[in-house]
């Protein structure tokens, strides 16, 4: 029995696993491997392992009988610049909402939410409006794709700058539009707490929605002609042929583009480093920005690792979520 | 018959649109027209805004054309930011401190080397089977290497944004097109034990984007030891200054997974027969890669390219946290540009800053729109 099992471990071996165990391939995949270890891999286990240590390295070191503000950790004569391990507090203090860092995080989530909830669905139907716009054999269309879709070749630096003036109180374009229309609120939306993360919301959906709208054209330029001409022999008109066909049949580029879209909206803060740059603060705070700000800002080194922990652990998530997506509709009719 | 199939092919497209009627089509073309120029208005006013006078500002109703056009904005910008490089030749005394009469015997052999070097390029292109195309290429980019280092011996470049982000991102390209290519052939061509996990393993970095790790990236560049390069501390130990380098900004990016999907996917589409013929003429693995694998896949490469040369030209997050002064790139000029005390509200001293970034790309795409836009379609991962 046991030289039979031996037998069956020999086989696979020198059948299955030996032929396949040569070096180049591996060789080959030194170079990227290497890379993708060092960059991202090894720093998610670094971030996890940072998270759990204070360290403020523009404080004095003095010992003191000081109170690191995390729950669970009790004052005491130490140092107040670290490090000190500090176990989990900074999550526990995260989810505190009594606490200072819990109303800084509380705020920052919200923030990121709205952002995310406003630039992504927006930007997407703005895409697919777009797509159907130009998905037409008429002269000069070429020339409405480039006007849409040029955006995304500036810099989101650029493309913020020039909003900036836009929003400029007085003679700003986008106010003197507003103004035309009927608006008489505040003008001043880069520095007004409340309309701070809104204009960034509007580059955004500026900037994205021709890039979004080019995945939409090639979605409905791949579309079967047959099916559409049958719903026209059926008598269907332009609504239900938009709702009953185009829109199902673009299910998976919708997918798609609402993956690519949050991950972007969650990666790009350019705008707000131009736009809110020490102008507001905390008001209009996305998660990313706030990593930058406790980490290269305030030197809050312990909190930007547990910020960032949070962050991989939603994009996880999110790939998580779209992975689940995509596999039902692949099993579904 | 022409005049026959043509109707007949507007027919089919009016019976695709659902036969709208023309007024439809009007008003569809109205919209498209009011959200294009909508679209187009930020791009527009810069450029305007850009070509007005430096001190000229701006205000209520003035906000578009100024009595003159002048690129004043442009020349003044140039001035206060090292936007371009320049080249400053060195004195007498200057050169023969650098140089010296023995450097001097040494620049002559230098001279000989690289024309050495391009015989054997020559050559050597020939029987490896490159076209002349590749040839000049690469005889090309030996004379600019000889130009670069004899202006660099007989002068001195002043660092510019410019010069920097092209370093960045030229570094970026060239390492990410071998490293691409390489770890999409493997995917493709072997079998190997391991190949699902590893290619998982690589897939992690489209979820999770180097531009969100920056906090433990920045000390990993900061930190960069002969350690990290696996060579143990007991036998040698060095540490690299990286910090503020345009190598700092380009190596995360080194591997990307999203380039070895997309040249895997090309790679896959390569017909087995074809590699299956090449295996049995006994090509060994680099021939199959060069002659069979990419002829193909150039398209793939080229688009994979493109996006990425666009994506690290616009970038700003690293660069600004990884340098700090010489090696910043054309978005952190900018950046820096705008906090100026002495600009204020100068618009178009910041338009012109902002034109002198945007140009170089925004005319590629002008020119080349149809590959921009479907490179930018194919690396969408389908």
């Amino acid at each position: 029995m046991a030289t039979n099992t031996l037998d069956t471990l020999r086989t696979t071996w020198t059948r299955r696993v030996r032929p396949r165990l040569k070096p180049l391939p591996y060789l080959l995949l030194l170079p990227t491997l290497y890379f993708v270890f060092l960059f991202t891999i090894l720093p998610t286990f670094k971030v996890l392992r940072d998270s759990q240590i204070y360290y403020h390295p523009n404080r004095p070191d003095r010992a003191l009988d000081t109170n690191l503000q995390l729950p669970g950790i009790e004052p005491m004569p130490r140092s107040i610049r670290g490090p000190h391990a500090v176990g989990f507090s900074y999550f526990r203090a995260m989810f505190d909402f009594n606490s200072e860092i819990g109303r800084q995080f509380r705020q920052v989530m919200v923030n990121t939410l709205i952002y995310v909830a406003a630039t992504v669905p927006s930007s997407m139907l703005l895409a697919f409006v777009f797509a159907t716009l130009v998905n037409r054999k008429v002269r000069g269309i070429g020339l409405a794709r480039v006007a849409f879709f040029y955006p995304t070749m500036l810099p989101m630096v650029s493309a913020a700058t020039i909003w900036l003036f836009f929003f400029t109180p007085g003679y700003g374009l986008f106010n003197s539009t507003l103004r035309f229309f009927g608006y008489s609120g505040p003008e001043n939306w880069i520095i007004n707490p409340s309309l701070g993360l809104w204009a960034l919301v509007i580059v955004a959906i500026w900037k994205n929605a021709g890039y979004f709208m080019i995945f939409y054209l090639a979605g409905l330029q791949n579309l079967p002609d047959d099916v559409y001409e049958a719903a026209s022999l059926d008598g269907a008109n332009w609504w239900v042929k938009m709702f009953r066909i185009t829109l199902p049949l673009l299910k998976r580029t919708t997918l798609f583009v609402s993956v690519i879209a949050i991950i972007g909206a969650f990666q790009t803060i350019d705008h707000a480093l131009v736009m809110t740059y020490e102008l507001v603060t905390g008001e209009a705070d996305l998660l990313l920005y706030e990593i930058y700000q406790q980490r290269f800002v305030l030197q809050n080194y312990g909190l930007a690792n547990a910020l960032t922990v949070v962050m991989i652990v939603i994009l996880l998530g999110l790939t998580l979520v779209n992975f689940l997506i995509s596999e039902r509709d692949e099993d579904g009719p | 018959m022409a005049r026959d199939s043509l109707t007949v092919s507007s027919r089919a497209v009016a019976r695709m649109m659902g036969r709208r009627p023309s007024w439809t089509n009007w008003l569809v073309s109205a919209i498209t027209i009011a959200l294009g120029l909508v679209w187009a208005v930020p791009i527009a006013w810069a450029t305007i805004v850009s070509l007005r006078p430096p001190g000229d500002s701006l205000g209520r109703g003035d906000i578009w054309f100024s009595s003159r056009i002048t690129a004043e904005s442009y020349e003044r910008a140039t001035a206060l930011a090292p936007f371009f490089p320049s080249w400053n030749a060195l004195s007498a005394e200057q050169f023969a401190a650098r140089v010296g009469v023995s450097q001097g015997a040494l620049a002559v052999l230098g001279a000989v080397a690289l024309l050495a070097m391009a015989a054997l390029i020559a050559a050597a292109t020939r029987r490896w089977g490159f076209s002349g195309r590749t040839t000049a290429f690469l005889l090309g980019a030996v004379a600019a290497i000889a130009a670069l280092v004899g202006l660099n011996t007989y002068g001195s470049f002043t660092t510019s944004y410019y010069s920097n982000t092209i370093q960045f991102v030229v570094l970026t390209i060239v390492v990410q097109m071998v490293t691409v290519t390489l770890a999409g052939f493997a995917f493709a061509h072997f079998n190997f034990v391991g190949r699902r996990l590893l290619f998982t393993l690589i897939l992690l970095q489209m979820m999770i984007p180097t531009a969100v790790l920056l906090v433990p990236n920045f000390v990993t560049v900061r930190e960069f030891s002969t350690e990290m390069l696996l060579i143990p501390r007991a036998i040698y130990y060095h540490k690299f200054s990286l910090y503020d380098t345009p190598l700092a900004m380009a190596m995360p990016y080194f591997g990307s997974a999203m380039g070895t999907f997309l040249m895997r996917q090309a790679f896959l589409g390569v017909p087995r027969d074809l590699v299956d013929a090449g295996v049995v003429d006994g090509c060994r693995w680099y021939h199959l890669l060069r002659h069979v694998y990419l002829p193909p896949s150039w398209p793939s490469l080229i688009a994979w390219g493109l996006v990425s040369t666009s994506f690290h030209w616009n970038e700003l997050l690293w660069p600004l946290v990884i340098t700090s002064d010489r090696a910043r790139p054309l978005t952190m000029g900018l950046l820096r540009f705008t906090q100026l005390t002495d600009i204020g509200a100068q618009w178009s001293l910041v338009m012109a800053a902002t034109m002198i970034i945007v140009l170089p790309l925004l005319v590629a795409f002008l020119i080349f729109q149809r590959q921009f836009i479907s490179s930018f379609l194919h690396s969408g991962l389908k």
